[in-house]
């Protein structure tokens, strides 16, 4: 595994970038944001950067303004390509960087997802995750037309409740499928003419309120055998759920106290709910815009504020200024207890650029960075062994 | 040279005893380079596509699961994703359940797909609906045979709503006049129907097909009268001269209803093949290979799939059971979609055959199942292919081979040339798209096409 002194650095990637004026940077690609060659080449950059993973936004509804409500705005990004297909498009063309689209797990079918997910392991031999994310809106609802969701915009509070405890069903169904297939189902017995042991096939029979599955999976069992479940935590509830049924969390810190705070109430969670295995991986997010002088990357982040008529809002920590200063935080921050960062590059490629080969640099100089992948697992990465399988006989 | 255009399309094998496992050259039916090799070998070939079918839940017979054939598949729309990135130009079709799915969802997916590899996404749209396949979903057995196609139907028109919804050009990313699209309705849909009630903004700008290319592969007449409202190619099981010519004269002959010509919908039956040097060489490996696909065990379960009852005592190399078929209950097959039709007629088909020629059990199943479509040296292959197009039995074929991922090979190196010297397929492709190279046009409007239904 990695020397435990160094800092692991993921990226959410998303359009042209976290500003919603970024496609009007200068380097930004904005004709080319549903073209193959550009998420492959930010694939490729991330890649070079030696990155642990990353993220591909996606959501079940067209971005807007106020979630759940359509806007009708001409200035900011519309449209995003479905990140499980994006994820799958670069696979082949990475070898090391983990891979982990966001998938919704309201209205879609877990069956779907989990062979969806087992395949992009295959694909990218043993790199594939996903990041869960729940629907809440009458919104995204009446687009699948299968349900209602609350009356106005979003979810009432019993229904959000109820949308949690889907989800922890959601993921219980697809990592029992990624077990349903022991490791040596496939047996190719010439002499008795069987191709698969079907003793090493399991039925999972899960039964809940919003589904019931029966399994097994129609893919074997993935590379890593079980891809890491990710989940992006604001409040008690996401770190409920975290808890249940996460391997990573990311938080929204908004200083390195803060940060020591959530890592305090995430472990809480753990051992409220009785957590056995391996503890949550904590990544703090931090969008960023980042230039070898900060004050070039202040005035762009000002310039796209201008441009947006106001300056740029997020859940999580701005960050607008040099590398040093970045490298300076990162290492402030990474005291914290968190096991890393993903940032959200306020501008693409411009801000990614940057991270890989300005921020990066810096890091491995200071001996705080790797300067070769040690893994070639996602797993491997985040310090987790490839788990027994839960239907395996002793 | 043949009078009409040929395409030709490589099926990499899912479930079926076509896949000879045994043979020492069979590779991986789940690691992703074994995809790579047969979709690479494709398209050094030219053809039109490639294919692959989709899993919904594993076949069982007698209440266990399948064990005698290949098991385990991907996901189709992540391969095919992944595939985009080592081609450049083949078709990537794959087949998607109008069933278990719902069209937002699907119609994202496939618009990514198309995105994603500029231009070469196609669906063949299939209409799974038991309900032990839908044991592995939400709403389970929820949809009624009969109901099928109306669900299929539907579940394309509002396909096609969601991909109409963006105009082409619509994402103008003018950084000057700071304006990312052309207007606010990009994506506006609404949809009342039977079927689905849904409305909102699909999130997927215009892809480089507008539609996929749409395939059908459904046999009865609702799946004919189907494809020639709405697709754009069947993939068909009449892969015979005879047969084949009968399939293409009523399904064109269905077209003209719709105001659709001959040429827009393509028909592609599935064909398998074996080259030899002689054709008795070639036979000798036919008969080889179909030795090796109906196996003793495999040859029970053939027989039980009309016999209904458990059969795993008798010896496949002995004669036929001496006990009658069991026509009472339901089926002991499930997940399978060609199982005997009429069951008393086949089994007496089957007793006076073996009786008449000396059969076992396994003989008689390597004598009744399907031979290979293609039998012959590269030369006879070609123009046995040739002839099949101009006599209009066919636009084309999808071709399985019974080894994968390496069995396409020797095709692609000596039929194929043939085929390009006689200047009857393609030797360079000339289009980007899949549509290209199909020679469809662009797709029909939803609307349009949804005009016409009310006739």
């Amino acid at each position: 595994m990695d020397d435990p002194s160094n800092l692991h650095v993921a990226v959410a990637l998303d359009g042209a970038g976290w500003h919603p004026a970024a496609w009007r940077d200068g380097r930004a690609r904005p004709g080319e944001l549903f073209a193959p060659r550009y998420w492959a080449d930010l694939a490729a950059e991330a890649e070079r950067a030696l990155l642990d993973f990353i993220t591909f936004e996606d959501s079940m509804a067209i971005q807007s303004e106020h979630r759940g409500i359509l806007d009708d705005r001409l200035d900011h990004v519309r449209g995003r390509l479905d990140a499980v297909l994006v994820a799958a498009r670069v696979a082949p063309l990475t070898a090391a960087i983990g891979l982990v689209p966001v998938a919704t797990t309201t209205h879609t079918e877990p069956f779907h997802l989990s062979k969806a997910v087992a395949t992009l392991d295959f694909v990218s031999s043993g790199r594939a995750g996903f990041q869960a994310r729940i629907s809440p809106t009458a919104l995204e609802a009446r687009q699948f037309g299968r349900r209602g969701i609350g009356g106005g915009g979003a979810a009432r509070d019993e229904e959000v409740g109820g949308l949690f405890d889907e989800a922890a069903d959601y993921v219980e169904v697809t990592r029992r499928l990624w077990d349903s297939w022991e490791d040596d189902a496939e047996i190719r017995d010439v002499a008795t003419g069987r191709f698969l042991d079907r003793d090493k096939l399991h039925y999972i029979d899960f039964e809940g309120p919003w589904f019931s599955v029966k399994g097994p999976s129609i893919t074997p069992r993935p590379p890593q055998g079980q891809p890491p479940v990710a989940m992006l935590a604001h409040v008690p509830a996401d770190f409920h759920l975290a808890a249940r049924s996460a391997d990573v969390v990311f938080i929204t810190p908004k200083s390195a106290e803060d940060a020591r705070a959530i890592v305090a109430e995430v472990r809480t969670h753990e051992v409220a709910i009785g957590r056995a295995g391996p503890r949550l991986r904590v990544y703090a997010d931090m969008v960023v815009f980042v230039d070898e002088d900060g004050e070039a990357a202040r005035s762009r982040k000002e310039a796209l504020d201008e441009l947006d008529s106001r300056p740029l809002r997020s859940d999580a920590h701005l960050f607008a200024g040099s590398v040093a200063e970045l490298a300076d935080l990162l290492e402030e921050w990474g005291t914290s207890g968190i096991d890393g960062f993903r940032l959200r590059p306020g501008t693409l490629p411009g801000d990614l650029e940057a991270i890989s080969r300005q921020l990066v640099p810096v890091l491995q100089q200071r001996g705080r960075f790797r300067d070769h992948y040690e893994e070639h697992t996602l797993r491997g990465r985040l310090g987790l062994r490839r788990p027994e399988n839960r239907y395996a006989h002793a | 040279m043949s009078t009409r255009a040929i395409h030709l399309a490589a099926h990499f094998p899912g479930v079926n005893n076509t896949t000879v496992w045994s043979d020492p050259a069979a590779g991986s039916h789940i690691e992703f380079s074994s995809f790579v090799q047969l979709a690479r070998t494709a398209e050094r070939a030219k053809f039109d596509f490639f294919f692959l079918a989709e899993g919904l839940r594993l076949r069982e017979q007698r209440g266990r699961i399948h064990d005698l054939d290949v098991v385990g598949r991907p996901d189709t729309f992540t391969v095919l994703a992944a595939l985009a990135a080592v081609t450049e130009r083949i078709g990537l079709s794959g087949t998607i359940n109008s069933t278990f799915n719902e069209p937002y969802e699907v119609a994202r997916q496939f618009a990514s797909l198309d995105h994603l590899s500029e231009g070469r996404a196609a669906w063949n749209v299939v209409t799974s609906w038991d309900a032990f396949t839908g044991e592995n979903f939400r709403r389970g057995g929820y949809l009624a045979r009969g109901e099928r196609y109306e669900r299929a139907r539907e579940f394309l028109e509002a396909a096609r709503e969601l991909w109409d919804s963006w105009d082409e050009g619509a994402v103008v990313a003018d950084v000057g006049d700071g304006r990312f699209l052309s207007d606010a309705e990009q994506g506006s849909f609404v949809h009342r129907g039977r079927q689905f009630d849904i409305e909102g903004r699909f999130g997927v700008p215009r892809s480089p097909q507008g539609h996929p290319v749409i395939f059908q592969a459904g046999d009865s007449d609702a799946g004919r009268e189907f494809a020639a409202q709405s697709a754009d190619c069947i993939f068909s099981r009449h892969g015979t001269l005879e047969a084949g010519q009968q399939f293409f004269q009523d399904v064109k002959g269905r077209l003209a209803r719709y105001g659709r010509l001959p040429d827009d919908l393509k028909i592609l039956p599935a064909a398998t093949f074996v080259l030899g040097d002689t054709k008795a060489n070639a036979a000798e490996r036919a008969a080889e290979v179909r030795r090796q696909q109906v196996s003793g065990p495999t040859a029970i379960v053939f027989l039980e799939h009309v016999w209904n009852r458990d059969l795993s005592a008798y010896d496949p190399d002995g004669p036929l059971p001496d006990v009658e078929p069991d026509f009472s209950g339901q089926s002991i097959v499930k997940g399978r979609a060609n199982v005997a039709a009429d069951p008393a007629a086949t089994a007496a088909q089957w007793r006076a055959l073996a009786e008449e020629k000396h059969l076992s059990i396994r003989e008689l199943m390597i004598e009744v199942t399907a031979r290979q479509s293609f039998v012959g040296t590269p030369e006879q292959v070609a123009l046995a292919i040739e002839e099949a197009v101009d006599a209009e039995a066919a636009d084309g074929f999808i071709l399985v081979p019974h080894v994968t991922p390496g069995g396409l090979e020797e095709f692609a190196d000596t039929v194929v040339p043939i085929l390009q010297e006689r200047g009857s397929f393609r030797t360079e492709y000339e289009g980007t798209t899949l549509r290209d190279h199909l020679g469809l046009g662009a797709p029909r409007q939803a609307a349009l096409a949804g005009a016409l239904e009310a006739t």
